[in-house]
């Protein structure tokens, strides 16, 4: 309820932490860091090069499409759309790299255990598998709504599927752009599958991004329009103890609550954040609705 | 005229008649007396003069009143005669009466009898009878060469049918949409004019290039569908062979050529790839973009499978059209099987082939299929079971998230309806 909530006095007795003109309601509102600045950049460049990737794409996959004709005719043709669509890998592989390296910094220097194991991990555990089970009898009534750690099951679904996702569709794509050099490794066929694999994995990214990560992001009634989180890298105490329950009172129970606390997001930096987050959410649901028109014109 | 003697005849006729009509004309120096023939045929003329005296006074005597170009008969119809442009033309050493045989004094009949080109261009006025053209038109010859006191030699840039002047001659019924719906025709002048033949006439001004004529011939035009038309199907190679004799010999050797020399009717003809009238250069982009689905239009199994590809997928976008259309690969004009070892598709010529384009072309590289089909688990099991396991992943995972997402997003409208707006937090 990130938008909701400030309109709603009744419920939020301590102030209105958007409404400029009441500074003292503002200092109130408590704000706990979720994301660091890296970790928010990583994702403006992941979703920047994604959506770069699949605008170039999709016209690839749908070349029959008429749609697709035309933004290829627009933009210089195929030979530009081809170029942009390398551009975009070679960013995305960049950023994918930088993230390899901050793990193994994180991991190997840091000797941060957190990352592999333990409620701060992204690798999937034995509760991730109760919650799925919980979160869906929940669904339909069946048990009361299950509480998350720091990063809930669809959440660490969505890193490993992008994850997995840019190691295939990356290694594909780099195959197909240095075919005669990968032939040396590769059998004849594989260069034929290596398309088959790229184009199927896109379009799972493609149909996953643009309809379950938005939905169960930032599109569903808890979050609409859009969870602020990874652009701020801020929450409010309210998000965070709804959200992120078990997170909340361990750190609580450990007393590193207070150490989490951060500033109120700059107000200009939010209202910029979000036309950026709405402008590559727009594209996304029209490179949603053009895909399955794509996929279901042609099929 | 036959004969030594007829020749004479008729040369001394016109240079007499020359002589006569500059005087009529009252043109002094005429050339006619300014070099040696002139003189010889002066010297005879005295003797010749008696035979064709009648018929030299009949033209000056028609000319007399009918040089006047805005003479009109009783029906309206102009009966006038441009006297300078009829005497240069091809026809200007007859006389009136030659063709207007009707007409043999003053006052003339009421009815004058049509004028029969028949009587001297037999052969022409047959070819014409079995032609497309031959119920066509009243006035079938002037309807090409214009009006019959006006025609040139072919060879005269003032003639209807000289070379460059034939498209739109041609064009005048042809590009009428009119005529074209009332004989059910395509609408090829255009079309021709903007192909590379129509260019090379019209702009660059070739005498070679073809036009209408080259191909459709002139009198005897016949249906593309008569088997003596030169624009029958099994026809075609030798008709465009007359000029592109090294492309028809190419295409002679190649399995087209051979199949359609064997009677195959189902085998391309220059025509059936390059189309008739809009031919484009090959290396425009439009042409490689067309001409893929003609190959297509006949190899749909091969084409199906290319249109697979990334080559095919990348083609049809268009704006590179570099990337591999059948020809690039098969060869164009000469195609062999695979089988041969002259053949660009041969395996051994693989590398050369594909190489090509991609300049590190290698032995594994050149085992790409560029007609895999990952449909067929018997023809490419590898690449059946690839795309398998791909479309399992993705459908199981969008049909499992799509609904746990739906079942969500609804719980949680229903949760935040039955909280209330203000009620909403208190309760959770």
């Amino acid at each position: 309820m990130t938008d909701q909530t400030p309109t709603v006095p009744a419920e939020q007795p301590e102030g209105q932490p958007q409404d400029g003109g009441q500074p003292q309601s503002s200092a109130k509102e408590k704000y706990y860091v979720r994301f660091t600045l890296a970790q928010r950049y990583l994702h403006v460049v992941l979703f920047s090069s994604f959506l770069g990737l699949a605008a170039t794409g999709l016209p690839m996959r749908f070349s029959d499409n008429p749609a697709a004709r035309f933004f290829a005719r627009e933009v210089g043709g195929f030979g530009a759309i081809l170029f942009f669509h390398k551009f975009c890998a070679v960013v995305l592989t960049l950023a994918f790299l930088y993230h390899l390296k901050d793990l193994a910094t994180r991991a190997l220097v840091h000797r941060e255990k957190g990352i592999f194991w333990g409620p701060t991990s992204m690798v999937p555990n034995w509760k991730d598998v109760q919650d799925v089970i919980g979160h869906l009898r929940w669904f339909v009534g069946l048990g009361p709504k299950p509480q998350f750690e720091r990063y809930a099951y669809w959440e660490k679904f969505d890193y490993w599927a992008v994850f997995w996702g840019m190691i295939v569709i990356g290694f594909s794509g780099y195959a197909m752009w240095f075919a005669p050099f990968f032939a040396r490794f590769l059998p004849g066929w594989a260069l034929n599958a290596v398309l088959v694999i790229h184009g199927e994995e896109a379009l799972l990214a493609i149909l996953f991004i643009f309809s379950i990560h938005f939905v169960n992001t930032h599109l569903r009634p808890d979050s609409f329009p859009m969870d602020m989180v990874i652009f701020t890298g801020k929450e409010t105490d309210e998000e965070f103890r709804k959200k992120r329950t078990l997170e909340y009172q361990r750190l609580a129970a450990q007393g590193k609550l207070e150490a989490r606390i951060g500033d109120k997001p700059v107000y200009w930096w939010e209202n910029f954040a979000r036309v950026i987050g709405f402008t590559a959410i727009l594209i996304g649901l029209l490179l949603l609705v053009l895909t399955l028109i794509g996929y279901f014109g042609t099929a | 005229m036959a004969g030594p003697l007829s020749a004479l005849l008729g040369v001394a006729c016109v240079a007499a008649k020359r002589c006569v009509l500059n005087r009529y004309r009252f043109v002094s120096g005429s050339p006619a007396f300014s070099f040696g023939r002139g003189r010889l045929i002066a010297a005879l003329a005295p003797v010749l003069l008696l035979g064709f005296c009648s018929m030299l006074r009949a033209q000056t005597d028609c000319l007399s009143c009918h040089a006047d170009k805005t003479m009109q008969d009783a029906a309206g119809h102009s009966v006038g005669v441009d006297a300078d442009t009829f005497h240069a033309s091809i026809h200007g050493s007859l006389g009136c009466t030659d063709c207007h045989t009707s007409i043999k004094q003053y006052p003339h009949p009421d009815h004058a009898a049509a004028v029969k080109c028949v009587a001297c261009h037999a052969d022409q006025a047959t070819g014409l009878a079995g032609s497309v053209h031959a119920a066509v038109s009243a006035q079938p010859c002037t309807s090409c060469h214009g009006d019959a006191h006006t025609i040139f030699p072919k060879t005269d840039a003032r003639s209807a049918v000289y070379p460059l002047n034939i498209p739109r001659t041609c064009g005048t019924c042809h590009s009428d949409p009119a005529l074209a719906k009332k004989y059910g025709l395509q609408n090829v002048y255009s079309v021709y004019m903007d192909s590379i033949h129509g260019y090379a006439v019209s702009k660059e001004g070739l005498l070679v290039a073809a036009n209408c004529m080259s191909c459709h011939g002139s009198h005897n035009i016949l249906s593309h569908k008569d088997p003596l038309s030169p624009t029958y199907k099994t026809n075609i190679p030798n008709t465009c062979g007359a000029c592109h004799g090294g492309v028809m010999a190419e295409y002679s050797a190649g399995v087209h050529g051979k199949a359609v020399a064997g009677g195959n009717l189902n085998a391309p003809v220059c025509s059936d790839c390059h189309t008739a009238h809009a031919i484009l250069q090959p290396t425009l982009a439009d042409f490689r973009m067309q001409s893929t689905p003609i190959c297509g239009s006949c190899h749909k199994g091969r084409f199906a499978t290319y249109q697979d590809t990334f080559h095919s997928q990348l083609g049809l976008l268009g704006g590179y059209v570099e990337t591999a259309r059948c020809w690039d690969c098969h060869g164009a004009h000469n195609i062999l099987p695979a089988s041969d070892p002259n053949s660009p598709v041969n395996p051994a010529n693989l590398i050369k082939t594909c190489g090509r384009c991609h300049a590190d072309a290698n032995a594994s590289f050149v085992k790409y299929q560029p007609h895999a089909n990952p449909r067929d688990r018997k023809l490419n099991p590898p690449l059946y079971f690839t795309r398998f396991f791909m479309n399992l992943l993705l459908w199981s995972v969008l049909g499992f998230f799509s609904l746990h997402t739906l079942l969500w997003f609804i719980r949680a409208k229903r949760e935040q309806g039955n909280a209330g707006p203000a009620e909403e937090e208190k309760h959770d």
